[in-house]
């Protein structure tokens, strides 16, 4: 049975990543060690709560460069919401702080006449990404990247105006939504980045 | 879009689903992890779970149940009930929820709101209002304690205070409506509405999706609804295939 590794650097939301990553058949294990980061075959970066937080997470493990480097060499990596925007380079929710910068964008807060944080089910359109079918996914947000980013496939959700949804490159598939908390679409999307990445994982 | 949200909500005591009205005459009402299961097969946008055991020990078992469920669930639960520290919220999260409700605590002292958000983020902090029209003047006081507490507390104004210390979802419960069938305080909601931008959820007077529709165009995100879901009388689907016949957008 395949391993797969979260990066636990908070306590929010963990036991439901677990959880769904058990209903694919994988074992997860939770580790802020860099070295387990660097050297596992797969990755999930969740993430619930402030960019400022994360990124002071993340760099107090000495867990940024690993993820940096992961991200960058399109390795397995499957980022959840906070996750995703840790990817890029700021995020308005936190002025100041640097995230991993390698998604070439800045995290806007949602805004207009808009409900925030955006919390619910929101259709998703898949774009040109490996994700398989059009369907709704589970939001909990109040932020976002605003435009596709140059260089990575990317899926749309309309929240006022289209926002990013999920953008992909490589192994590496980066979510806004919440894929473990959007039901059996959700479970989908997870079983076929497994899959997708178990033929990148040496064996 | 975003849709609007159907929510089943399990009352948890000991490990077992009960119900009553408005906390009376408690009644065993089955398993949770199989009732959490079959409401995410019908339909289910999300599932409340909360805890109404009186005792330390019923609150053990209500993480044992959280995490029993969450094995199951793939769609986002809350657990409420008995939430008075930040270690309180972080074993139910650890167990599997996904957010905490909170309620009497937060109102006896606030900035637990503000500790939770700033510790666990303001996506998982929900809280949790229940409001009793006033006595003898107009608008809801805030009650606690299952209702045997009239705190005086205006409830639209510790909503907005709610919203400033962190609090990311309104679960708004009007106790003058809960258990009777006579639908959502409307007024309330849109009262509740108007004051704040957060999403809140409709909860208390529910008896078929005419109710929901009504909470809906009240300014309600999503609605809850515990008796007419237990007792059969509908399915999750059933009510969602009505509602969208009615125009409004629910996932299917």
């Amino acid at each position: 049975m395949s391993t797969v590794t979260i990066v636990s650097t908070g306590t929010a939301n963990i036991a439901s990543v677990a959880a769904a990553l058990r209903r694919c058949g994988c074992t997860p294990r939770t580790t802020t060690n860099p070295n387990e980061v660097s050297d596992a075959d797969r990755v999930v970066l969740p993430g619930v709560g402030s960019f400022a937080a994360g990124m002071e997470a993340l760099n107090s493990h000495g867990l940024t460069p690993v993820l940096r480097e992961r991200a960058e060499a399109g390795r397995p990596l499957l980022a959840i919401c906070l996750g995703l925007q840790l990817l890029c380079r700021s995020s308005e929710e936190s002025p100041g702080f640097s995230g991993l910068g390698v998604i070439d964008s800045d995290v806007r807060r949602l805004s207009g006449e808009l409900r925030v944080p955006q919390f619910g089910w929101n259709t998703v359109e898949r774009g040109d990404t490996s994700i398989r079918t059009d369907g709704y996914a589970y939001y909990a947000n109040s932020y976002c990247v605003a435009e596709p980013p140059h260089g990575w496939r990317c899926a749309t959700t309309p929240y006022g105006a289209s926002i990013v949804a999920a953008i992909e490159r490589g192994a590496v598939l980066a979510c806004q939504f919440h894929p473990e908390l959007s039901g059996a679409w959700g479970a989908e999307l997870i079983a076929g980045w497994l899959s997708r990445t178990e033929s990148s994982v040496a064996c | 879009m975003l849709t609007r949200r159907i929510i089943p909500c399990l009352d948890v005591r000991d490990g077992r689903v009960v119900k009553g009205v408005r906390f009376a005459g408690l009644r065993d009402a089955g398993d949770p992890v199989e009732q959490a299961e079959r409401y995410e097969r019908e339909g289910a946008d999300e599932i409340v779970i909360l805890d109404v055991s009186a005792t330390p020990e019923g609150r053990e078992t209500a993480a044992v149940t959280v995490e029993s469920v969450r094995s199951v669930l793939s769609i986002p639960l809350t657990v409420g009930g008995g939430v008075r520290s930040f270690a309180d919220a972080e074993r139910l999260l650890s167990a599997g929820a996904d957010k905490v409700g909170v309620n009497s605590a937060a109102v006896a002292r606030p900035e637990l709101l503000s500790e939770l958000a700033s510790r666990v983020g303001t996506q998982c902090v929900v809280i949790a209002i229940d409001a009793a029209r006033r006595n003898a003047a107009s608008g809801w006081e805030v009650v606690t304690h299952s209702g045997t507490t009239r705190t005086g507390v205006d409830a639209i104004e510790w909503a907005a205070q709610a919203e400033q210390r962190g609090a990311g979802e309104i679960l708004l419960t009007s106790w003058d409506r809960d258990g009777t069938g006579e639908g959502y305080d409307t007024d309330l909601l849109h009262t509740m509405s108007a004051a704040t931008r957060l999403p809140i959820v409709a909860s208390g007077g529910a008896s078929g999706p005419s109710h929901m529709l009504e909470a809906f165009e009240a300014g309600a995100h999503a609605v809850l609804a515990a008796s007419i879901f237990h007792d059969g009388v509908m399915t999750v689907g059933s009510v969602k295939a009505e509602l969208a016949r009615n125009g409004t957008e629910v996932r299917l």
